[in-house]
């Protein structure tokens, strides 16, 4: 007789921190092979192109700088992201965010910039904040109020402020000194955020609010509640936390500091508003967020080191002229391995035998 | 657990044996210089080029032809250069941080190649007074910061006489980038050109707003077909309009690169650009220490700008017709703009007698009679 087996993914009650490590390096070293095998493939040598891609993202003080001018809007929205993923709201719309925040910025910064260089970015900034936050409220009361699925809402709402920002810059916006082209003007030098050790001051706005973050969550009676609702509404109901009210702050703040980040790149970066502006920001912070388990220390490491990965891939593409195609295929090979290891740290397979209660097949 | 240990052993293992057997294949690389590299000594460093791509070097068309330049310049120059290249790089302010990667990377010498590069590139060459920046198709320059750019209007006219004899209903498609000058002179150019051997002919005009989108660019051809286009021209990077056309079985006219291959049954011919020449001449002036900083417009007598190959496809007849022109246009007997030139409203613009100034084409924002398409 055949016995019908099937595989099944458990998950596991208390990932041990051995076994999640071991894991964990197991997956850089199976992601190493891997795209050693498919740098074979374009006759370079694997060694040779690890090493260019580190000294790529920080071989000389210009290309740490590149690398950190990388990592600020992932720290910043990573951290909005993580606020709202705390409470299982699921904000998958930081590209939104980021464009209306920027939106509101640039409209300062073009048609309202008769200001001293202080006040005007600090309008710029409140203005990004609160058009980011208001723009994350929309799905967030609907959530609060009717229960919609955020997911689907937040993603939709990224075409509309991205669709609203091309209007904008082929339309209204579009400058008329660009003999056609559809770009908009450059912002005076007074909303231009200005540089500190070679890096815009967004690296200490990052800075702060990572610190911030930090103290909000684990450290204040709204974080906490914050993590009650996560993890169960229930209880949270029971505890008499005001639900609707917690959600719509979180949710506020969430969306505060990613529309934060288009000011930022809008005014630093970008010296513009632009479709290109979010840079898929939006969508890259939501796998820094998840890959830092949601802590805002961790989340400045890891969304490091992911600009590291994006610099390094990108100075490897000169230097060995290899297409960009073949340089993302790199990177995409090394995040494959990295997030498909915490599907192993949190799951654990067995082997079901149809007649037969779960038989474990444990390694340990 | 001393299991998963073992495992993670053996993929230690067999990771270092890869890194040990590339090991031999990557030795003799730098083993080889360095013998003669005493003798090589006072030879001087290689020139180190760097461009920076709109598109992928391998789009089919505008920037595949200006990698095919670069490649041109290190055959010419050997190992007095080293080029590098970077690709799909955006019209924002990315295009600056992608010059400044280059200049990190020790490139002298920077190639842009798309028009929204422009504002970065100047922005590059005042941070980096001592790079020498060119800016393809854009009009701005400075000190250390020339742009290069040619009279593709030429090759266009002569491409709107193939279509024009080609067209079996009179009615021409172009899909096209952007409202800007370059764009708009093209499609005034191509027009005229069908004109000269059709004058009942109409040419449509499609927006892309992109430069370099297959996807989009198909669609945008697929709905002059549906309007009745029996010819395309186009004003983007890649074969998608020719693919559209030969789909449909009708004709199409591609841009940049002879594409014959890319749809067999439908390519007529292409307005294409040599840049290599270009490139070449340029690196070797500052190679032999007479850089001074200018601005080219090349044109089809320096064979900066041709008619490429025209395939079995093109009517009857039009070999002699476009040859004819061409001798013109190279021998300086005949000017693209020049009067009578009438706009869509049917106003005189340009009276007989008269030919539109360099200035007014390169600022140019109104089209020909007989072009069917809005600016703006």
């Amino acid at each position: 007789m055949i016995m019908p087996i099937t595989i099944r993914a458990i998950k596991k009650s208390e990932p041990g921190r051995m076994k999640a490590a071991s894991i964990r390096i197991g997956a850089i070293i199976l992601a190493l092979v891997a795209s050693s095998l498919f740098i074979l493939l374009l006759s370079l040598n694997p060694a040779d192109v690890y090493i260019k891609m580190i000294q790529g993202a920080f071989g000389t003080a210009y290309r740490i700088k590149e690398t950190i001018v990388k990592a600020i809007p992932l720290v910043i929205t990573s951290l909005g992201i993580a606020i709202a993923f705390k409470m299982q709201f699921w904000n998958i719309g930081g590209e939104g965010q980021i464009a209306i925040g920027s939106f509101a910025a640039s409209y300062f910064a073009l048609y309202m910039n008769d200001m001293p260089m202080p006040l005007m970015l600090t309008v710029m900034i409140l203005a990004g904040m609160l058009a980011g936050g208001l723009w994350a409220l929309i799905p967030a009361f609907f959530k609060a109020q009717w229960g919609t699925n955020e997911t689907i809402v937040t993603l939709m709402m990224n075409y509309i402020a991205l669709k609203w920002v091309m209007f904008l810059q082929y339309g209204p916006w579009r400058d008329p000194k660009s003999l056609g082209f559809p770009k908009i003007a450059n912002f005076p030098q007074n909303a231009v955020l200005p540089k500190l050790l070679g890096v815009h001051v967004g690296w200490v706005i990052a800075l702060i609010l990572v610190v911030v973050v930090y103290i909000f969550i684990n450290h204040t009676k709204k974080g906490y509640e914050i993590a009650v609702i996560g993890e169960s509404i229930n209880t949270a109901r029971y505890a008499g936390i005001n639900i609707k009210k917690t959600i719509l702050i979180a949710i506020m703040l969430s969306g505060g500091l990613c529309g934060l980040v288009g000011m930022i790149q809008a005014s630093a970066v970008n010296y513009t508003l632009s479709v290109e502006i979010t840079g898929g920001v939006g969508y890259t912070a939501i796998i820094t967020a998840w890959l830092a388990a949601l802590s805002a220390p961790l989340i400045l490491i890891v969304s490091i080191l992911f600009a590291a990965l994006l610099e390094g891939g990108s100075y490897i593409q000169t230097v060995f002229g290899i297409p960009q195609a073949a340089a993302e295929i790199l990177q995409g090979i090394i995040l494959f391995f990295v997030l498909g290891s915490e599907f192993f740290v949190r799951y654990k397979f067995v082997i079901v035998k149809k007649h037969s209660a779960i038989a474990e097949k444990g390694a340990d | 657990m001393k299991r998963t240990i073992s495992i993670l052993l053996v993929l230690v293992l067999v990771f270092a044996a890869m890194l040990t057997g590339c090991a031999p294949k990557a030795e003799p690389a730098p083993a080889a210089p360095e013998t003669p590299a005493p003798a090589e000594e006072p030879k001087a460093e290689p020139l180190k080029v760097g461009f920076v791509y709109i598109g992928s070097a391998k789009d089919g068309g505008y920037t595949q032809a200006h990698d095919e330049g670069r490649l041109y310049l290190e055959q010419q120059l050997g190992d007095k250069v080293i080029t590098m290249y970077k690709e799909d790089v955006p019209e924002s302010s990315e295009c600056e941080k992608v010059i400044n990667d280059l200049v990190d990377q020790g490139c002298t010498v920077i190639f842009t190649n798309s028009f929204g590069h422009m504002d970065y590139t100047e922005k590059a060459a005042q941070a980096h007074p001592d790079i020498k920046l060119y800016h393809c198709s854009g009009y701005k320059s400075g000190p250390n910061f020339s742009n290069y750019f040619g009279a593709m209007e030429e090759a266009r006219y002569l491409a709107g006489i193939v279509a024009g004899l080609r067209t079996q209903n009179n009615t021409l498609g172009y899909v096209a980038a952007f409202e800007i000058p370059e764009v708009v002179r093209g499609i005034n150019a191509f027009t005229l050109g069908a004109q000269s051997v059709n004058p009942k002919v109409k040419v449509k005009v499609n927006w892309t707003h992109t430069w370099y989108d297959p996807a989009k660019e198909k669609e945008a051809a697929k709905a002059l077909l549906d309007a009745g286009c029996d010819v395309l021209a186009q004003h983007q990077d890649t074969t998608a309009t020719q693919q559209a056309a030969e789909e449909r079985g009708v004709w199409a006219i591609g841009y940049d690169l002879d594409t014959r291959d890319s749809a067999p049954k439908a390519y007529l011919t292409a307005p294409v650009w040599n840049w290599g020449k270009f490139y070449a001449a340029e690196v070797q002036r500052i190679l032999d220490g007479k850089w001074k900083q200018e601005n080219y417009y090349g044109n089809m007598k320096d064979g900066l700008v041709d008619l490429a190959p025209l395939t079995d496809n093109v009517a009857p007849g039009t070999q002699e017709a476009v040859d004819k022109v061409k001798a013109k246009i190279i021998d300086g007997s005949f000017y693209v703009f020049q009067g009578p030139i009438k706009d869509q409203t049917g106003a005189v613009r340009v009276p007989e007698g008269k030919s539109m100034t360099f200035d007014e084409i390169m600022s140019v924002d109104w089209f020909v009679q007989g072009v069917e398409g809005k600016i703006k």
